[in-house]
């Protein structure tokens, strides 16, 4: 494959203590945030949709983990991940979920809008690649106003099949922008496998069109992941141009919701040979064998996090709703 | 009570049984399948999975996959898929999910399945059928609720049908197939699971035909898609108070029918047009000139238009309900339009 950098070994080298446990409450924290939200939908009491994003925790922390405040993310419909990862907080991202003023979005987006521009998160996404090109805008920004930021957008595999991803995939190439491309393939487009939405085996593939590098890493590994993001994310803020990271990952529940499959589009087998190789499973072990945490330190991430997000939701319920007089609010600036 | 004038050769709704909205648009999309081999269907998830919402539904089982096509997520090359393969003598549906996704595809829409046969001189049809969900109420928020059918209404060469019942859901849903032209055929997500009578047998509704869905006397109330049933809500209440509202439903929006829209004018005087999109550059505002300009002697009163307030569809329930227009808006602006005369 020209211009592929080497797939990333499967035995990712040392990090530190300090990077293992971040990686580790990053996707706990993930992990939490999206278990507890998919309880409150089957309660109903969640509007609207909800794409989980269970089980694809080491890509949001382990590209995370490498990014800095002032870089910017662009996301998708599955958004939560990234957004937490990003530090976004608990409150307004339950808050939004609610539809309450006190939201992310004032309650006007929801979950497939959440945002924090503080936090440099740009936003998820209700339309299909759109968020592409948004992060090829954001890294041109950067580059203009010089900074050295640099922006990352997330997308599925089903996206790569959308104008917008070539078109700014061959933008952030040609003008040579600090933009990562991370394709989080977790094997369907909803309900359609990968080998019936395009004929390769690795998106990464794709990237060879545009002169743009690209490097395949176990998505499951956040070590592996943050290893690469860190390398690509050096290389972007240095001036050398964009990369694209395949991360091969997996979801735990359906496209949407959480309920079971109206029709089975995959197997039994199949999800518990993904969830045998649980994300945060494999770094926990890790940690413990690397000396990196004790089991109890392990355990107090959950438990703290645990006691996080119910607070976080009991501010969410009892925060005020929009008020109706206010519909007009921020349709335009100024 | 409802009363119900079909155009000649359309079966009355008197019929046997009830389907939700969404199985008489499959019953009918099924039957054009039977009738015409050219008919296929495309779209994502379409196929193997039915449909997100259901719209397609043991097509698979049927008609195989020749004819039933799960695609990439490529809506440009969707539509374009439609346009070449009409071009070439297929009548294909083709299926986009939610409306809001109409703006990754506007070109092949707008630029090439409207104009091709103008611009070609003649020389061909396109008989491309474009299915798609549209409305809020879903606590979708802005990009999967939006009712765009202004957009595509003000494009010559792109007829839109808005179906707002099982009945029209199916018999509109066959004129667009059988129709030589490009075709939108803009499903409520609202209205998916709604039950109504509907024939068995293959039926077509005219495009271009509107349907007096109740006659009235005193208000005459134009309404798009969904708006409908809201609007034959609000009659019910306004009966109870004396007052006798006509309700048009369009079913077509291009073509529009405003011949009959004026005869009703002509006899109630009042006139009101709602529908879920916003009012700024609605159709609410082509049907309102139109009718000023042809029946402006028999108006006692302004021609008043209800739609959604100039934003993007908002995500919290509260504001959603406070947004799409509704029974209560409609009643309300009724008693408005007799007030003032
Ligand atoms: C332009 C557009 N087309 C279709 C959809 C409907 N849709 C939402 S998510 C999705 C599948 C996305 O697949 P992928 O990019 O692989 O992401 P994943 O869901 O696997 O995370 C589709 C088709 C959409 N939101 N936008």
């Amino acid at each position: 494959m020209a211009q592929r950098a080497s797939t990333a070994s499967k035995k990712s080298a040392q990090v530190s203590t300090q990077v293992i446990r971040d990686l580790h409450e990053r996707m706990v924290r993930i992990r939490l945030f999206e278990t507890e939200a998919g309880k409150l939908m089957e309660a109903g009491k969640l509007p609207g949709f909800l794409h989980l994003y269970v089980g694809q925790e080491a890509v949001a922390a382990g590209v995370m983990a490498a990014l800095r405040d002032d870089d910017q993310i662009t996301s998708t419909h599955r958004g939560h991940g990234h957004a937490v990862a990003k530090g976004v907080g608990f409150r307004e991202m339950y808050a939004e979920l609610y539809g309450r003023v006190t939201g992310a979005c004032l309650g006007r987006g929801g979950s497939m809008h959440i945002n924090d521009l503080a936090r440099g998160m740009l936003g998820a996404n209700g339309i299909v690649g759109a968020g592409v090109p948004i992060a090829v805008g954001a890294a041109f920004a950067a580059r203009y106003k010089g900074e050295d930021s640099v922006a990352v957008t997330f997308f599925g595999d089903g996206a790569t099949n959308i104008g917008a991803f070539h078109e700014g995939a061959n933008m952030a190439a040609i003008l040579g922008l600090p933009v990562i491309f991370v394709c989080e393939n977790n094997g369907y487009a909803e309900f359609t496998p990968q080998s019936r939405h395009m004929l390769l085996t690795d998106v990464a593939d794709r990237a060879a069109a545009y002169g743009m590098p690209s490097v395949i890493v176990d998505g499951m590994d956040a070590v592996a992941v943050h290893r690469a993001a860190a390398e690509a994310v050096a290389r972007a803020r240095s001036g050398a141009g964009p990369m694209m990271i395949e991360a091969k990952t997996y979801r735990y529940f359906d496209h949407q919701g959480v309920k079971g499959l109206r029709h089975p589009y995959r197997s039994d087998e199949e999800v518990a040979e993904w969830k045998a190789r649980d994300p945060i499973d494999l770094i926990e072990a890790r940690a413990v064998a690397d000396g990196a945490a004790t089991r109890a330190e392990l355990d107090g991430v959950w438990r703290r996090t645990r006691d996080e997000i119910a607070e976080a939701v009991a501010y969410a319920e009892a925060s005020p709703l929009p008020e109706p007089a206010d519909l007009l609010l921020n349709v335009y600036s100024g | 009570m409802t009363t119900t004038t079909q155009a000649p050769g359309v079966p009355p709704v008197a019929a046997s049984r009830k389907l939700t909205y969404v199985k008489a648009f499959n019953e009918g999309l099924a039957q054009a399948m039977r009738e015409d081999e050219n008919v296929f269907v495309a779209g994502e998830d379409v196929a193997g999975y039915g449909g997100v919402f259901r719209m397609f539904d043991n097509l698979l089982d049927e008609f195989g996959p020749r004819r039933m096509i799960d695609t990439p997520i490529s809506e440009a090359a969707l539509v374009g898929l439609g346009v070449g393969a009409a071009a070439r003598g297929l009548r294909p549906v083709v299926d986009l999910m939610f409306m809001d996704f109409i703006g990754v595809c506007l070109d092949q829409i707008v630029n090439q399945a409207a104009k091709m046969k103008y611009m070609f001189g003649g020389a061909v049809s396109v008989p491309l059928t474009i299915t798609t969900a549209s409305g809020a109420g879903l606590g979708a928020a802005a990009q999967h609720s939006q009712s765009l059918e202004a957009w595509l209404a003000h494009v010559p060469g792109l007829k839109v049908v808005m179906p707002c019942d099982a009945y029209t859901a199916k018999g509109l849903t066959v004129s667009a197939i059988r129709d030589d032209n490009p075709v939108v055929v803009m499903l409520n997500k609202v209205l998916l699971g709604s039950p109504g009578e509907v024939p068995e047998e293959i039926y077509g509704i005219p495009l271009g035909r509107a349907h007096t869905a109740r006659q009235g006397s005193d208000v005459t109330v134009i309404a798009l898609g969904r708006m409908v049933g809201e609007a034959l809500a609000a009659a019910d209440e306004l009966a109870a108070e004396g007052v006798q509202i006509e309700v048009i439903d369009p079913r077509t929006v291009q073509p529009l029918d405003t011949e009959t829209m004026f005869a009703s004018v002509r006899r109630t005087n009042r006139v009101l047009v709602v529908h879920e999109a916003v009012t700024f550059g609605g159709l609410g505002a082509e049907i309102a000139a139109q009718i000023q300009d042809a029946v402006f002697d028999h108006l006692d009163a302004p021609v008043l238009r209800i739609g959604a307030p100039f934003s993007p569809v908002p995500f919290s329930p509260v504001l959603e309900k406070a947004y799409v227009p509704d029974r209560a808006r409609i009643a309300q602006g009724c008693r408005r339009l007799l007030e003032r005369s």
